[in-house]
């Protein structure tokens, strides 16, 4: 093992990391925020809103990123005059937002999901006793609801920022230079591909590291009813 | 109309049409997706045994025991943790390294190409193995502990109470993640389009490449993977429920 060329590719691939990073957060927050959309939907929308949540979940979840960014990136490129005249055709032509596209409406799939699992599983008795203290539409939503789904929703989401920040990946496929990308063309130009993955899948279980601790963070911030009472004072 | 039989003209099995090669290329993503799911089902219970030492073992727990459950879990950490195309990347030009390395022990100095269905199939199945480790791992934990106590409790040795008891009641708690499990391999074999195997994604690149209509097949290619997945959905299903014949259920 060299560990000059170790060194010397983890300074090359850490240019790489704000991309990374960029690409993940965009992502994850549109993601989710359509998720919430999504999921609202499904919840409230009576059955057409259910059938159009399912049948978009179903074609996110069933077929591979890779795919659906490659429909994005190259496929809409052969409607440009159309693009053009709507304006968005710059959009279109970056490699990265046609990435960032692709990814949030992959993950808002998924998101949706999870959150739609935590909001029905907010029991009826909490409902009812907020009920019977007198709330009711917005701020039952807000104050009860809300608060208690996404406590139950956490761990699920939480696994969900982690596969988004690996599949930030994909978009190296599509010609962006992030972590990977770079991981990619070194070791195409090293050969010495065990080296160069060795440093590639240690920034990413760092990053990881870091995200999964932040979330124990929340989850502990969130569950305070949990955990030991303190011995009260009388 | 007129649209629509242009379309068909493209990815129908006529004269033009890429039809058959597609329908080809979907059968070599099973097929990729097949063994590397397989393998991956062996590795996989292997790092579960590492894992589970502690429980199998005769004796009380001892540091081998802790060695291999730490090298089993810093496995699926790091597999798990790890993009894949990464671990793709890997094995396909570490590969072809190696192979170089041995063939010039054998006196040849050129370059020697990794298999693409060989990189894929390993590539799948150590990433996939780590997903299915954890999964059998799971489904140990939710075997009652009395049956384990009545195996013991009647005489068998460990290996009959491995084959009559615990991996009858393992496998059929680990179904449904094993069926999830099964989807992200499906979904990852796309990656293995970037090592230049000829399966869904590559042939549909091929074909968008010399026609220039790369959005009616990227479509087709999402269509195929959503009849793919949806067919093994029902079948994981089916097994489920042939697995729980007999059990009856709260819920």
């Amino acid at each position: 093992m060299d560990f000059t060329f170790m060194g010397e590719t983890f300074l090359t691939l850490l240019q790489g990391l704000p991309l990374t990073l960029e690409l993940a957060t965009t992502s994850i927050l549109a993601g989710g925020i359509l998720a919430v959309i999504i999921a609202l939907i499904a919840v409230i929308g009576g059955p057409i809103g259910r059938g159009f949540t399912q049948g978009y979940v179903f074609v996110f979840r069933g077929s591979p990123l890779l795919v659906q960014m490659f429909l994005i990136y190259y496929g809409l490129g052969q409607f440009r005059p159309l693009l053009q005249e709507l304006g968005i055709w710059i959009i279109f032509r970056e490699p990265y937002w046609c990435a960032v596209i692709s990814l949030t409406l992959n993950t808002a799939a998924y998101t949706s999901e999870i959150f739609r699992g935590g909001l029905q599983a907010v029991s009826i008795q909490q409902v009812e006793a907020a009920r019977a203290c007198g709330m009711s539409g917005p701020l039952l939503f807000r104050r009860i609801v809300l608060p208690i789904a996404i406590r139950q929703a956490l761990p699920a989401y939480g696994n969900e920022i982690i596969l988004m920040l690996k599949a930030t990946a994909l978009a190296s496929v599509i010609t962006i230079m992030e972590i990977t990308g770079l991981a990619g063309k070194l070791i195409a130009d090293s050969f010495r591909g065990f080296e160069v993955f060795i440093v590639a899948g240690a920034i990413y279980l760092a990053i990881t590291f870091v995200v999964t601790r932040l979330l124990m963070i929340i989850e502990f911030w969130l569950s305070p009813h949990l955990r030991m009472r303190p011995p009260s004072l009388t | 109309m007129e649209l629509m039989e242009r379309y068909l003209a493209l990815v129908g099995f006529g004269e033009t049409g890429w039809g058959a090669l597609l329908l080809s290329a979907a059968a070599m993503t099973l097929g990729v997706s097949i063994c590397g799911f397989l393998t991956g089902t062996v590795l996989g219970s292997v790092i579960t045994f590492m894992q589970l030492s502690r429980f199998m073992a005769l004796h009380g727990a001892s540091w081998r025991f802790m060695a291999l459950r730490w090298l089993a879990d810093g496995y699926t950490t790091v597999l798990r943790g790890v993009p894949d195309l990464l671990v793709i990347y890997l094995f396909y030009f570490g590969g072809s390294a190696f192979l170089g390395y041995l063939g010039g022990f054998l006196g040849y100095h050129g370059f020697i190409g990794m298999p693409a269905f060989l990189t894929g199939t390993l590539a799948l199945s150590v990433v996939s193995a780590a997903y299915q480790s954890e999964v059998f791992r799971g489904a140990f934990k939710s075997v009652a502990s009395g049956e384990l106590e009545a195996a013991s409790a009647i005489g068998m040795r460990p290996w009959p109470k491995f084959r009559r008891i615990i991996a009858p009641l393992v496998l059929r708690y680990a179904i449904p993640g094993l069926g999830n499990t099964w989807q992200l391999v499906l979904k990852e074999s796309a990656l293995i389009s970037v090592t230049g195997l000829v399966e869904l994604l590559r042939q549909s690149q091929i074909a968008a490449g010399s026609t220039r209509r790369p959005f009616e097949f990227y479509l087709t290619a999402v269509i195929l993977y959503l009849i793919i997945t949806w067919a093994s959905s029902i079948v994981f299903r089916r097994l489920e429920t042939r697995t729980l014949r007999g059990t009856r259920r709260a819920l």
